[in-house]
């Protein structure tokens, strides 16, 4: 009997080790199940709707679940990425017309902090709501690992389309029509 | 006077001397020092965010971002602890390099000693066993050898190398 414990031992930690890795892979498979779903047509409901957020230069917090009803564009981004920068103006643009389409962009701020993320609201002349995540949870759970990233969602709730990295607006026209002239 | 109480007067006044001029110079160099050696401290206790390397190191956009914050708060004048929860408020947890030791965090703190324990255990258990089994072998005859002369092949033996010697 003695001669089995510490063989016993050793596959005990073995199978607990491998088990913590399995952990681990599991958390990163969000983002490839997202895109694929989307690039297969059947659109996945997106993920923490009613997690409520910070509302960058508020007190206020929201959740996605508030724009319920409305196509959201939701663009992650940071003050010190370059093509988040690049795509700012693009996006201000979009918001203009989006506004009278019952659709809105919603900002959600990632890897940022708080005066960064401001300053950069006022010098792209940002007048969309911006969120902050300060735990990434929330872009996490979209699969987001990097910025920017952008998740055009229905009126369902459901996302429809995904762009992992700097969008133009070429990719804005082909995108937001189909989505915004279906029914709700 | 005596010598003797002069000399040791002499000793105390130089000491006293020092001590002050420790006291007036320390406070000003250590104040030279702070501002610098917060930003270095602070810098080796967080982690870039977007790239997950210490801060130190890291050379992403985001690096320098953080880095630009961390001497924004340091020039308001806030302390290290004061920082730090800063930088959690704006980062989140992930931007300490030790995290807090709470839910799935606790692996890091308990899983290292925990390996350590394990291995000085098996050590324990299995180096007296190891060393007990090489003495009976050191002890035992080699395999092949033959075991003590009889008297009389001892006899012999002598007989011949006396008769060489």
């Amino acid at each position: 009997m003695r001669r089995f414990v510490l063989p016993g031992l050793i596959v005990m930690a073995a199978v607990a080790l491998l088990a913590l890795l399995a952990f681990g892979v599991s958390g990163q498979n969000s983002g490839s199940s997202i895109d694929s779903q989307v690039a297969r047509g059947t659109f996945p409901t997106a993920p923490d709707a009613h997690l409520a957020l910070p509302v960058l230069g508020s007190h206020q917090t929201r959740s996605l679940a508030d724009y319920r009803g409305q196509v959201v564009v939701l663009n992650v981004f940071a003050s010190w990425c370059d093509p988040c920068r690049a795509e700012a103006p693009i996006l201000a643009d979009a918001e203009r017309s989006l506004r009278t389409q019952h659709a809105t962009i919603l900002g959600v701020t990632y890897l940022d902090n708080t005066s960064a993320s401001e300053a950069f609201v006022r010098q792209e002349h940002i007048t969309y709501p911006v969120l902050r995540d300060v735990s990434g949870n929330f872009v996490r759970s979209f699969g987001a690992t990097g910025v920017p990233e952008t998740f055009v969602i229905n009126r369902q709730g459901r996302i429809q389309a995904v762009r992992r990295f700097q969008l133009d607006t070429t990719w804005l026209k082909q995108t937001l029509p189909s989505i915004l002239s279906a029914r709700s | 006077m005596s010598p003797r109480r002069r000399r040791r007067r002499r000793i105390v006044t130089a000491l006293s001397a020092a001590l002050l001029m420790a006291c007036c110079v320390c406070p000003a160099a250590g104040a030279a020092a702070r501002s610098h050696a917060d930003f270095i401290q602070v810098q080796n206790d967080v982690m870039c965010v977007a790239c997950h390397e210490p801060l130190a190191v890291a050379q992403s956009p985001e690096a320098f971002s953080e880095r630009a914050y961390i001497r924004q708060l340091i020039a308001q004048g806030l302390t290290r602890t004061q920082i730090e929860k800063n930088l959690v408020a704006n980062y989140g947890p992930a931007v300490l390099a030790k995290p807090p030791a709470e839910g799935f965090n606790l692996v890091i703190y308990i899983l290292p000693p925990a390996v350590l324990a394990i291995g000085i255990a098996f050590l324990l258990y299995t180096l007296p066993k190891w060393r007990r089994s090489t003495r009976v072998t050191a002890g035992a005859p080699l395999p092949g050898a033959a075991g003590p002369l009889d008297p009389e092949d001892d006899r012999r033996l002598r007989e011949d190398l006396a008769r060489r010697a």
